[in-house]
């Protein structure tokens, strides 16, 4: 019986965040308009997008290959195992041993693969550039973000995120040096990675400073609703592992019943909620960046991650 | 045992037979037959074996052993040889000069058996030199090319480098009385200078062997030079049987003194090493040659693991060197099965196009859908994504980094976060390669005649390369059962320290140390990625829409007709080349461009510096060549001035032992 409430639980997680995603981006989108005095679209509008594109027939180039064709369902199937894998509203739920957090920044990294060959497939100028400029950006996003594993793995003795989690809530963390300069690290992280805005502007076409949206120019119908979906996942992904990580509050743990686990749904909306709106802010009030400086911007991520990781080597109490 | 040795020296001297067929055939069947019986030996968990044969040294015979550690690497030899013959069915239909690789094929397969076999320090050289020389043979295949016969020679000097090393390392085993066979030397004991100096002589030999950064100057150019199957070979498992010598001589005969800074001198090394193999290859056009670089980049990864293991072990912390080591050793399987399915994906790719620069070919997934399959497994694996079998060995590598803030040495605890970066920085960086290697090659339109003209290969090489793939999966999605194999070998070279058995844990997870600490399952990662994907399909055909029209690619309303339009090689690489080849290769592009009126195209070029050749290797050979001008005088002489010379050099002799005595 506690196995089959354990499979539910643990559905009910992966449905929650499917169902959020697109949620979430429309939340940010909206308050970038407002911020910007403009009325903006409806919250729900990235839903309307993706349900209109799902029945819309794919536009295929010829020089497609079958790769171009799998390469959406691979990236979804990719993302949303690893945001499954990032614990919400409960920690420690049946199958969150199945990966750690190393993995889950390898999940992401499949999928960045997949997607950056498609960008190559159709063989146009604006696919290669695309997929060449992620790539750049991933070689020094990956390693800042692993760092940053290194210094909560050290800490927390384990690179399990829902022990993390547990770890993080106890009394003797505290105020650390190497959390901060994890933070910040993440954080920069997660900005370059979701093509925010002093990176990449998720909002431009057309601009040959773009990354994401040159990738995918040739995607059409259900294949873009895919890679939009996974967008979104991505997003929600990196907000989640923020708040689990640095706001593990009012996180449910494994069996707690159902009114803990709505509690800990509900603040884990409020989390969403204001992560959002930190990012909405952070992105109206700062330019972007020419493509050259952004191997500056990642390369600090790096450093602060390191510095974070050295500092627990030389002493536990940093 | 020594069957295989017999087998593969009575096809060597077979020379000639009425087709490659039968040579390979047999060399196959002898392989599958030595992988059958070393993986009984190592999953029985049986005793070693031990063979003395009166050949060689009259007072020393020849001694033969099969324990865990050669029976594990006698199965990354043999399969990939297994493979490697297999393919060669099919590709070595299309070779020039069968005779010139026909006959040091076999010879290759066996030297390098014997190499793990070896029981004495004799044999084992006499070996060595044996592997060495018949896959310069086979390096040599098509020397009317200058680039391979410069290659060849480069190999050569860097190979009779390397055993020179070796040798002096077992003399200094040995000690005065001599006693070169493996077990006299287990039981004696080295003291600690000369136990440090035979490490260095062992990383320099097999480090020189195995390519380690900067004795990696030859892999490059030799590894492509050879026949795609024989690249395979040397790549995928020729390394090992290096990585094989060292692990041998540091673990095995060397014996417990272990002092901690060796680690961190094997673990600085093969931190440089996978991050400058990983620089080179981004760098290269050339396929072959962007994966020999590769091959630079993956000894890193092991010799880290390895270091890792050696510090650990001179701290008596067992348990984390198990860990170590295990992933040293899963990675050497990996790397044996993904380097060896990519090169003979690249032999395919040779035979269908005669290409191997990048820049002329493009589009071939459409003419050789399951070569391109194939080689994407590979890649996928290479760069370490999950769920396939490169991503748990370099898990566990990363695993094992974060169980070391327990060495009490102030160096390592600094030394291993920053080999951590490294690795994570070479990761990624192998990804954005293989993204190109794969992009370019099969992805887009194709860049040549050639390349539009393509077929897809044969039979015999879809199946050797299928083999692979499908192995590389089954070890990413089942790794607990290979550190399980793997624990005998752990257990031999680690005081019998090893990982606790994985096989009972549920789900088949990887439990690494302990239950509270990090866990990974590459069967539910595996499971769920296909339930999601084929799900997600499933309800998007059935439930919205499956519509599909062809149509001319849409590029924002600039559909380019030429396919020079696209993103080439160098061009994809070109961000990298910025950001990290600005430092470490001095990379300059310089554009010129016609003044308005001209109509000369403008031309584009890349400068790029390799540091270590024209930092090391370029003031060697100028110093070695203005040293033998200086004495070339010498050869002139008159008979009086030469007999002078001999009895100059008598009498300082003499002097010599007199004063020494």
């Amino acid at each position: 019986m506690a196995l089959i409430v354990g499979y539910l639980v643990q559905g009910c997680q992966m449905l929650l965040i499917l169902l959020l995603a697109p949620l979430l981006t429309g939340w940010v989108r909206t308050l970038k308009a407002r911020l910007l005095r403009r009325r903006g679209p409806s919250v729900l509008q990235p839903y309307r997008d993706l349900f209109k594109l799902l029945r819309k027939e794919v536009v295929l180039a010829d020089s497609a290959s079958w790769l171009f064709r799998v390469a959406p369902y691979l990236i979804f199937a990719a993302l949303w195992v690893a945001a499954a894998l990032v614990p919400t509203f409960a920690g420690g739920l049946l199958f969150s041993w199945t990966a750690d957090l190393i993995a889950i920044v390898a999940l992401l990294g499949t999928a960045r693969f997949f997607l950056a060959l498609a960008g190559l497939d159709v063989g146009t100028s604006f696919g290669g550039i695309g997929s060449s400029r992620e790539m750049m950006i991933a070689s020094l996003a990956e390693p800042a973000m692993l760092m940053m594993v290194f210094t909560l793995s050290l800490l927390a003795g384990t690179t399990e995120l829902s022990s993390v989690a547990r770890f993080m809530l106890t009394a003797d963390v505290g105020l650390r040096v190497s959390l901060a300069l994890a933070l910040l690290a993440l954080v920069m992280v997660a900005i370059a990675e979701n093509a925010r805005i002093p990176v990449d502007n998720p909002a431009t076409h057309l601009e040959l400073t773009m990354v994401h949206e040159a990738m995918v120019l040739e995607y059409s119908g259900r294949h873009l609703a895919l890679i939009e979906l996974s967008a979104s996942l991505k997003l929600l992904l990196y907000l989640s592992l923020l708040g689990c990580i640095f706001a593990p509050w009012g996180m449910a743990t494994a069996g707690a019943g159902p009114a803990a686990y709505l509690g800990g749904a509900v603040i884990y909306v409020a989390k969403l909620a204001f992560g959002g709106v930190l990012l909405a802010l952070f992105e109206t009030s700062i330019a972007k960046m020419r493509v050259f400086r952004v191997d500056q911007f990642l390369g600090a991520a790096l450093m602060l991650g390191l510095l974070g990781a050295l500092l627990l080597f030389v002493s536990r109490s940093l | 045992m020594l069957l295989l040795a017999v087998g593969a020296y009575a096809i060597a001297a077979a020379r000639r037979p009425d087709g490659g067929r039968q040579v390979y055939g047999i060399a196959l069947f002898v392989c599958i037959v030595l992988l059958a019986l070393a993986l009984g030996h190592l999953l029985a968990g049986r005793a070693p074996t031990t063979l003395t044969l009166p050949l060689g040294l009259p007072w020393l015979g020849a001694h033969f052993r099969l324990d865990a550690l050669a029976a594990f690497f006698l199965i990354v030899v043999n399969l990939g040889g297994a493979v490697a013959s297999l393919f060669a069915l099919g590709y070595g239909q299309h070779e020039r000069a069968p005779e010139r690789v026909l006959p040091f094929f076999p010879a290759f397969l066996a030297g390098m058996n014997l190499v793990l076999l070896a029981d004495d320090a004799f044999t084992f050289l006499v070996a060595w030199e044996f592997m060495s020389l018949s896959s310069w043979a086979l390096v040599m295949a098509h020397h009317q090319d200058p680039a391979n016969a410069r290659a060849g020679y480069l190999y050569l000097v860097m190979a009779c480098f390397g055993t020179l090393a070796l040798l002096l390392a077992f003399g200094l085993l040995a000690g005065p009385d001599g006693g070169y066979d493996f077990a006299t030397i287990r039981a004696g004991t080295t003291s600690p200078g000369f136990a440090a100096l035979v490490l260095m002589l062992a990383l320099l030999g097999a480090g020189s062997k195995a390519g380690l950064v900067p004795l990696h100057v030859w892999l490059p150019l030799a590894h492509p030079a050879a026949p795609s199957h024989v690249s395979a070979l040397m790549s995928g498992v020729m390394t090992k049987v290096a990585i094989y010598g060292f692990i041998r001589i540091v673990f095995d005969l060397l014996g417990e003194p272990v002092v901690w800074w060796w680690g961190g001198v094997v673990l600085a090394l093969g931190g440089i090493t996978a991050m400058l193999g990983v620089l080179y290859a981004l760098m290269q056009h050339d396929l072959k040659r962007l994966l020999a670089y590769h091959t630079v980049e993956n000894i890193g990864i092991i010799f880290i693991g390895l270091g890792l293991a050696l510090a650990f072990q001179a701290n008596q912390m067992y348990a984390s060197a198990a860990l170590a080591l295990t992933a040293a050793l899963f990675h050497v399987l990996n790397h044996s099965l993904f380097k060896s399915l990519l090169f003979l994906g690249t032999g395919a790719v040779l035979t269908a196009t005669g290409e191997r620069d990048m820049e002329k070919l493009g589009g071939l997934i459409h003419p050789m859908p399951w070569t391109a399959l194939a080689f994407l497994i590979g890649a996928a694996a290479i760069s370490a994504l999950p769920p396939l079998n490169g991503f748990v060995s370099e898990w566990l590598t990363f695993q094992a980094i974060l169980i070391s803030p327990e060495l009490p040495q102030w160096l390592l605890k600094f030394l291993v976060p920053a080999v951590g970066a490294l690795l994570a920085l070479s990761a990624a960086l192998a990804a954005a390669c293989f993204v190109k290697a794969f992009g370019i090659t099969f992805l887009g339109r194709p860049r040549s005649p050639a390349a539009a003209t393509a077929r897809e290969t044969d039979r015999y090489s879809l199946t050797a390369m299928f083999v692979l793939a499908g192995l590389c999966l089954l070890a990413g999605i089942l790794p607990g059962l290979v550190v399980d194999g793997l624990a005998p070998v752990v257990g031999l070279l680690n005081g019998s320290a090893r990982l606790i058995p994985q096989h009972h844990q549920p789900w088949l997870t990887l439990v690494p140390v302990v239950d509270v600490k990090s866990t990974y399952n590459g069967l539910l990662v595996m499971l769920f990625m296909a339930l999601s994907g084929f799900g997600a399909a499933w309800l998007i055909h059935r439930l919205a829409s499956d519509k599909v029209r062809h149509s001319p690619a849409w590029d924002c309303g600039f559909p380019e007709a030429n396919p020079a339009f696209q993103y080439t090689a160098g061009s994809f690489a070109q961000p990298i080349r910025r950001v990290f080849g600005s430092i470490v290769f001095q990379a300059r592009e310089r554009v010129t461009m016609p003044p308005p009126g001209d109509s000369r195209p403008a031309r584009f070029k890349v400068e790029l510096h390799d540091p270590v050749w024209e930092r090391g290797y370029a003031p060697i050979a100028d110093a070695v060549v203005a040293l033998s001008s200086r004495f070339n005088y010498l050869q002139y002489l008159t008979i009086r001035r030469y007999l002078s010379l001999v009895f100059g050099a008598l009498v300082v002799l003499l002097l010599g032992m007199v004063l020494w005595r």
